[in-house]
């Protein structure tokens, strides 16, 4: 192992060329036309560069040299683009590279939504829950099927899990939640796993008896909140009562009991809130929000049955554009404030991680991520799953709570389902420059094009997703400012 | 400052190393007396040598000893020294500093056009270990650092190793900063052999200088080097050692700067620590001058621009052998006052600037060769 330098005397920078005869290797990567200049390379683990249109073939016809190309050369070697060995000596980088990735895989599924009760006091119209307003004991989930659904979380392999609560409304059920929790602490801390509680309401019916509850077992709220109180009183109807003003109380004294970075947020845009960006975004941030996940409805379940809710991909998008716009406007000014699908996407594409957010994974989130128990016990891959389900349609029901982990979570059902949610295996996504930043939905495909597989030149998921993160990337390549402050939002600082 | 002394060596046969007492009352083990007058009863009490300005005229027989030394004036209380054959007199810890290092080889598998210390092609691994084993053993328990440099660290195979076990045993509390370029690691065995010792005091310096092994390799002149460190720097992460990375800042790394930052992000994301440093004008550096030389105001936007991307991804990133008034203000909180105080120095015209208490200055040698842009910062300007 000792060596020295047999010869001390200085070389020139050509000395150190490892090139053979010229020739270079091709590493996988998959490009795409970002407008009429620019294409995008993206490499195997979501590395990319953005070059002149064309440069693919010539790099392709290895018509790229060291000395006529010197600095795109030394970008595509050092980027894993090419290489001069058949196998590229830093071959194991890049395969770690893939598995951090990959990591969410390696814990298998944390988050475990409950749903504690399908009762809801609301009656919103795109409401993809059915609402029943009493019935307690068929619409409540037992104590009997809360049991069994928390020894089944805590048969996962992930050191962590999430609990979360959900409805109708959840809280219509809160001694059933009182009870779910304090069960599952014990158990926790029995066997030693770290848990996360999460409870999803429309906190109209939120006082500080619960409040209190919440923060002496560190429990998290997540609130329904549309936009300013014309779109949000619209959206979501409550008989003889403005949704918006309890939510907007209830955020405010949860906040106060619990802290402010306790209590979240979600928006769902419908045909109204399309007409309204600016209107919503200024609503999240007047509110103290530290940012806003813009989120498209669900194009099925309940929502799907009114013509209230139906918009094209194309409308979303441009309400995106127009509301991302306005959050940028508020950076220029120097506050940071940010958006949440932005944020998923640009951390795959800026850094060498992936999130845990489980609708845009691949292999999707679905089981591997996120499982739902139904108030009635029955198993689901997910929550639109179980909305399917409230249509009669039990494509991606797995099982119920009475069966055995391994038979719901390996089983017949997530086999087959198994077979269509890795994109890197998708006709159409396989070949996409952005699949490494895209992810899988076969319940979406399921609901909209009747095909788990589904068909991308087609699909709104796709629509949706590639031209979202075709425009953050052009945003940021053509406004360096644009690109500080979207690197501001993924830094783990 | 001088680090060296020398004198007339006798009873010396192999290298001694003690600690520093003027004291004669004292009697310390392992203490080198160092006296105008030899006390009478010198072969009575335990001082190991003597260390006088007297000439051999009055040697004491049998007693190791050096003499005719010019002066002292360099060596404090408790600074340890090593006295070889050959009279000379080399100090290897002092107690007054923060900046104290072992040696621990000048063998080096790499050759740096700007290395500071050139590597010496000559086996001086056993000896130096030697006489490193015999100094951890007398440094102050208190001791708050202490760097390991070479020369290639790693090139001393288990004996590194065993440096480092020793440092644990003896030395638990003191932080260990090793300078190494990391190649070694690429054999895992190696990183497995470091994991072993268990060592969370350790830190590992490792100079990674261009994103594209060609630039890399010819500025560390070594074939392979590039994939080697960068496979090194897995092998350690693999086993949760600690790393900082190391760019040295000169014409031929600048180019590729921002570049390297994204790449050390993206591949290297479990590094502790970014340090970007200025090129120091001694060993090679003058010799390569020509290829090396770019003056730091004309770098400022690449190395800000690196600084600012890593340290907004949240990577701990710091400048050294920069001077405060050539870099932009928004650059001074990440500037360290890093250069060892014997080589530090200020300019004439920093006596007169508001900030020199802040500055970090310049290396003694880069006195006469530094930015065209130094300029004393006055109240009037402020
Ligand atoms: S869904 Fe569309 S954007 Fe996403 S990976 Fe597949 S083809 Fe690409
Ligand atoms: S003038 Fe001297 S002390 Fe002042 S900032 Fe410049 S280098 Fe530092």
């Amino acid at each position: 192992m000792i060596e020295s330098k047999a010869n001390r005397k200085f070389k020139e920078a050509a000395f150190y060329n490892s090139q053979n005869d010229g020739g270079y290797f091709l590493l996988p990567f998959k490009f795409h036309r970002l407008n009429g200049e620019k294409e995008i390379l993206v490499n195997e683990v979501g590395d990319y560069l953005i070059l002149p249109t064309g440069t693919t073939a010539t790099i392709v016809n290895r018509q790229i040299s060291k000395e006529n190309n010197s600095e795109l050369y030394g970008d595509l070697i050092a980027n894993f683009f090419i290489s001069e060995e058949a196998i590229h000596p830093l071959i194991d980088v890049l395969a770690t590279r893939y598995r951090t990735k990959k990591h969410f895989l390696n814990y298998f599924t944390g988050l475990h939504i409950f749903v504690i009760s399908l009762r809801c006091e609301h009656t919103c119209f795109y409401c993809q829950v059915s609402r029943v307003t009493e019935n307690r004991d068929q619409y409540d989930m037992s104590i009997q099927n809360i049991d069994r659904g928390i020894e089944i979380m805590f048969k996962s392999p992930n050191p962590h899990v999430t609990m979360e609560f959900q409805g109708g409304e959840a809280l219509l059920a809160f001694d059933n939640i009182k009870y779910a929790v304090e069960k599952s602490e014990k158990i926790a801390g029995e066997i030693g796993k770290q848990i996360t509680f999460v409870i999803c309401t429309n906190l109209a019916l939120v006082n500080e008896e619960i409040l209190y509850y919440c923060k002496e077992h560190k429990i998290l709220i997540s609130t329904s909140l549309d936009g300013p109180q014309s779109i949000h009183d619209s959206n979501r109807h409550k008989p003889h009562a403005s949704s918006y003003a309890l939510a907007i109380k209830g955020i405010k004294l949860s906040r106060e009991i619990l802290g402010e970075d306790q209590v979240s947020a979600l928006m769902t845009t419908t045909t109204l809130s399309l007409e309204h960006p600016i209107e919503i975004v200024d609503e999240y941030y007047n509110m103290g929000f530290p940012g806003i996940f813009l989120r498209n409805i669900s194009p099925y379940g309940f929502a799907l049955r009114t013509e209230k809710s139906k918009y094209s991909t194309d409308k979303f998008i441009e309400f995106y554009k127009k509301a991302l716009g306005r959050i940028l406007e508020y950076n220029f000014q120097g506050h940071y404030f940010t958006e949440d699908l932005a944020r998923i996407y640009l951390t795959k594409i800026l850094t060498p991680f992936n999130t845990g957010f489980v609708d845009m994974q691949s292999p999707a989130g679905l089981i591997n991520g996120v499982i739902v128990f139904n108030y009635d016990g029955g198993v689901y891959a997910t929550d639109e799953s179980r909305m399917l389900a409230e249509q009669k349609d039990f494509t991606f029901k797995l099982g119920t709570l009475n069966d055995e982990y391994k038979d719901l979570f390996f089983g017949a059902k997530a086999q087959e389902i198994a077979q269509v949610w890795s994109n890197e295996a998708l006709a159409g996504c396989s070949e996409c420059a952005f699949q490494a930043y895209c992810g899988a939905d076969p319940v979406h495909h399921h609901a909209t094009q009747g095909d788990m597989y589904g068909y991308r030149p087609t699909s709104a998921f796709c629509q949706k997703n590639m031209e979202i993160i075709r425009y953050l990337i052009e945003l940021m390549e053509s406004e360096p400012k644009i690109k500080k402050i979207f690197e501001s939002w993924i830094s783990k600082k | 400052m001088n680090l060296k002394t020398k004198g007339v060596a006798k009873y010396i046969n192999e290298p001694l190393v003690g600690r520093i007492t003027r004291d004669v009352s004292s009697t310390g083990e392992n203490s080198f007396l160092i006296c105008e007058e030899i006390p009478a009863d010198i072969n009575t009490n335990s001082f190991e040598a003597i260390l006088t300005s007297k000439d051999t005229s009055h040697l004491v027989e049998n007693k190791p000893a050096v003499y005719a030394v010019p002066n002292f004036d360099h060596l404090s209380e408790g600074d340890i020294v090593a006295i070889n054959e050959d009279g000379n007199i080399n100090t290897l810890y002092r107690v007054n500093s923060f900046h104290n290092v072992l040696l621990a080889t000048e063998r080096c598998n790499s050759n740096c056009l700007m290395c500071s210390q050139p590597p010496k092609d000559r086996n001086d691994i056993p000896r130096l270990y030697s006489i490193n084993q015999k100094l951890i053993s007398l440094i102050p328990k208190d001791c708050i650092e202490l760097g390991i440099s070479g020369g290639e660290p790693t090139l001393m195979g288990e004996m590194f190793f065993q440096t480092l076990e020793n440092l644990k045993e003896q030395l638990p509390e003191t932080e260990i900063h090793v300078l190494t370029n990391g190649r070694s690691f690429a054999w895992q065995s190696m990183a497995e052999r470091l994991a072993k010792i268990d060592y969370r005091r350790l830190m590992l310096g490792v100079p990674v200088y261009s994103d594209y092994y060609q630039v890399h390799d010819y500025i560390v002149q070594a074939r392979d080097a590039f994939n080697q460190t960068i496979l090194g720097l897995h092998n350690l992460a693999r086993y949760n050692q600690r790393i900082e990375i190391r760019v040295v800042l000169h014409k031929q790394s600048i180019p590729r700067l921002t570049k390297l930052a994204k790449y050390i992000f993206k591949n290297l994301p479990f590094v502790e620590h970014v340090a970007f440093m200025g090129l120091e004008f001694i060993g090679y550096t003058p010799h390569n001058i020509e290829k090396l030389w770019i003056d730091p105001h004309d770098y400022i936007e690449e190395l800000g621009e690196a600084v600012e991307f890593l340290s907004g991804q949240g990577i701990h990133v710091s400048i050294y052998n920069s001077q405060l008034c050539v870099l932009p203000e928004n650059l001074w909180q990440y500037c360290r006052k890093s250069i060892s105080d014997w080589k530090n120095e200020y300019l004439p015209e920093c006596q007169n600037c508001l900030k020199l208490n802040d500055c970090g200055g310049l290396f003694r040698w880069n006195l006469n060769k530094h930015s065209d842009y130094i300029k004393p910062f006055t109240a009037i300007e402020m």
